[in-house]
């Protein structure tokens, strides 16, 4: 039963490792790596737990809900703690390959892994006030991890990042009390049982609203997306990849939670506003990605458009649309993780990412250019890669459900995204380079095993995407009868 | 002699006394790791803002990283009983409770170590910030 913390207790105590090594901080990455693989093989335990027993909860310091702080693993929060583990393990390798000393010296590795702590527990928590600590966890260390550098621009970027966030944390922080004073509890699932038979339930949406702006802000969509091209694209390429790939994916998570546990029962009224955010942070995200000519910014505006796509899923809310946002969720932060981390490479080696001043990126090196098609159009969903599954299943799902307007943007951005992706290969890969730029040089192995890893994995999914999606779909089942959840933390 | 050297001189060792009472009432009632640590960061707080005698000022620096080390490793230490006994995580475990003359009832246990944890991180991080205030403001008035 204790493996449920351990997702929480081993990045803890990597971090704190990290920082007593202080000292010697060229040891800090090993130390780093070597807990992202603890870490990962810890996640995959529990997995296999949860597998066999559908559900694993704890009740922390032996006080049972809702009095105490329960801690849920199900198939979600499971697969999401493995994902998490996966990036960690791929980040530290590459930030071990590519960081300044004076950022390692920083406690670059030691912040990193007390981030990935605040992921995994907000995860895993199955208490609403539990999870907006783990929030804040999260945000104090993305901050500092923002402007580490210390760069102007950097701090530009860092300080209209913590604003939103904070604005979305007194939000979520007033939400919470609310929710309080009207249930009086704030455990999940006590939340949800007390709701189910309530005649007044209706009501708490008007403080459930709160809760889907304040992770509306985390997740980025529309219309809070603002802060997020406005601040990745000055990040350290690592953070940004890190990032990318699992900041705003917590705050999906927490969407997907609220309204398949947490308010479960009110889900008519607030379904028409999820669809028609959905379609807007789709269509949105796909056009600001459009006008840009830099690859960090254009990721970052597809980072709003996919998520776009999720939340398409989460909107209809049929079996086998969830399933397709679980799928699509974890596709996803495989794929945007990988991009980053191939912008990083670039930038690095040719001092830019500015799509005018790239070129021949392809002549120079047909590897490093086939390592970045293969995330690059399973983003755009082209088949076999795993974006193609992933969209084929949500728009299946729209059409089953008859919602076409939704099945119809998802169908137009879908051949928008194509369109960066291409614009980015041409440009950066295709286009005669400028003479003037210096000589791109291949990336040593060393920096390109992280991208090879999510390559390949990204190759595996859409190969044998089955396995994933049966998953997926059993995961769906069991967000569709939060019932089985309830019981198993409250023991009634 | 300054008001505010001598007034350290008094002050701050009855902070830190009194730090440490709040920290040990801290479990059934007000008080605990984190409002003691705050308690005796004041006292960090006036000892920087005095000067730091020289013999220290070397050590100043790394002893908020020691403190800061130490402190999540006793935090660490608190879950141990928890983890090898196969109970809950993070259930209070509590030596029996003995009674000593001048003290009284003394309950020791793992809340305890937890906030000594707490306690120390907290004074470890006040001394961090009053270090790079101070070396800010010391930096400014040299140019």
């Amino acid at each position: 039963m204790n493996l449920l913390y351990l997702p929480i207790i081993l990045p803890f105590v990597t971090a704190v490792a990290c920082l007593e090594f202080t000292r010697w901080s060229k040891a800090t990455p090993v130390i780093g790596t070597i807990g992202a693989v603890a870490q990962l093989i810890g996640a995959i335990y529990l997995l296999d737990e949860v597998l066999v027993k559908e559900l694993i909860v704890g009740h922390t310091g032996g006080w049972a809900a809702p009095v105490g702080i329960s801690f849920v693993a199900d198939k979600l929060a499971v697969a999401m703690v493995v994902i998490t583990a996966i990036i960690s393990v791929v980040i530290n390798l590459y930030g071990w390959a590519q960081l300044d000393s004076a950022l390692i010296k920083k406690h670059y590795f030691a912040l990193v892994h007390f981030l990935l702590m605040g992921v995994n527990g907000a995860f895993l928590t199955g208490d609403l006030f539990n999870l907006y600590v783990w929030f804040e966890v999260m945000l104090i260390a993305s901050f500092v991890l923002m402007t580490i550098g210390g760069t102007k621009a950097q701090l530009e970027g860092g300080v209209k990042y913590l604003v939103i966030n904070l604005v979305a944390s007194v939000l979520f922080l007033c939400s919470v009390g609310l929710i309080y004073g009207k249930v009086g509890t704030l455990n999940m699932a006590d939340i949800s049982y007390h709701l189910r038979d309530s005649v007044d339930a209706h009501l708490v949406n008007s403080s459930g609203i709160l809760l889907l702006i304040a992770f509306g802000i985390k997740a980025g969509l529309f219309p809070f997306f603002f802060w997020l091209p406005a601040s990745y694209h000055t990040l350290t390429p690592t953070t940004l990849a890190l990032f990318a790939g699992l900041l705003t994916k917590v705050g999906v998570y927490a969407l997907l939670r609220t309204y398949t546990l947490i308010f479960e029962s009110q889900f008519e009224l607030i379904q028409p506003i999820l669809i028609w955010i959905a379609g807007l942070t789709m269509a949105v995200g796909v056009m600001g990605a459009a006008s840009h000519y830099n690859i960090k910014k254009i990721l970052s505006f597809h980072i709003i458009s996919q998520i776009g796509y999720i939340m398409m899923g989460i909107a209809i809310a049929t079996p086998l649309a969830i399933a397709g946002a679980v799928f699509y969720t974890l596709h996803h932060i495989i794929v945007k993780t990988n991009l980053f981390l191939i912008d990083g490479m670039i930038a690095k080696h040719y001092g830019t990412s500015d799509l005018k001043k790239l070129g021949g990126l392809y002549k120079w090196s047909p590897i490093f250019a086939l390592l970045f098609f293969i995330p690059a159009f399973s983003l755009g969903g082209i088949p076999p890669l795993s974006g193609f599954w992933a969209k084929l299943s949500l728009i299946q799902a729209g059409v089953e459900a008859n919602h076409y307007f939704l099945v119809a943007t998802a169908g137009v951005v879908g051949i928008f995204t194509l369109f960066s992706m291409t614009k980015i290969w041409a440009e950066a890969f295709w286009k005669k380079p400028d003479p003037e730029t210096p000589k791109f040089k291949l990336p040593s192995l060393r920096e390109m095993t992280p991208a090879l890893i999510l390559a390949s994995l990204t190759l595996l999914i859409g190969l044998n995407g089955d396995a994933l999606f049966e998953f997926s779909k059993s995961t769906s089942n069991q967000l569709l009868s939060p019932e089985a959840y309830v019981k198993a933390v409250l023991n009634k | 002699m300054t008001l505010i050297s001598s007034s350290t001189r008094v002050i701050a060792p009855l902070l830190i006394l009194l730090s440490l009472v709040i920290l040990y009432r801290g479990h059934n009632l007000p008080g605990g790791g984190f409002i003691g640590g705050l308690t005796a960061a004041a006292a960090m707080m006036l000892i920087t803002l005095n000067g730091v005698p020289s013999k220290f000022e070397k050590h100043w620096n790394n002893l908020s990283l020691v403190l800061i080390g130490s402190g999540l490793v006793t935090l660490f230490c608190s879950f141990l009983p928890s983890l090898m006994t196969g109970a809950a995580f993070m259930e209070a475990m509590w030596l029996p409770t003995v009674y000593l003359p001048i003290l009284g009832k003394v309950k020791l246990g793992t809340p305890l170590i937890f906030d000594i944890g707490i306690y120390l991180a907290v004074i470890g991080f006040s001394i961090k910030c009053a270090n790079v205030f101070h070396a800010n403001s010391s930096s400014e008035t040299d140019h």
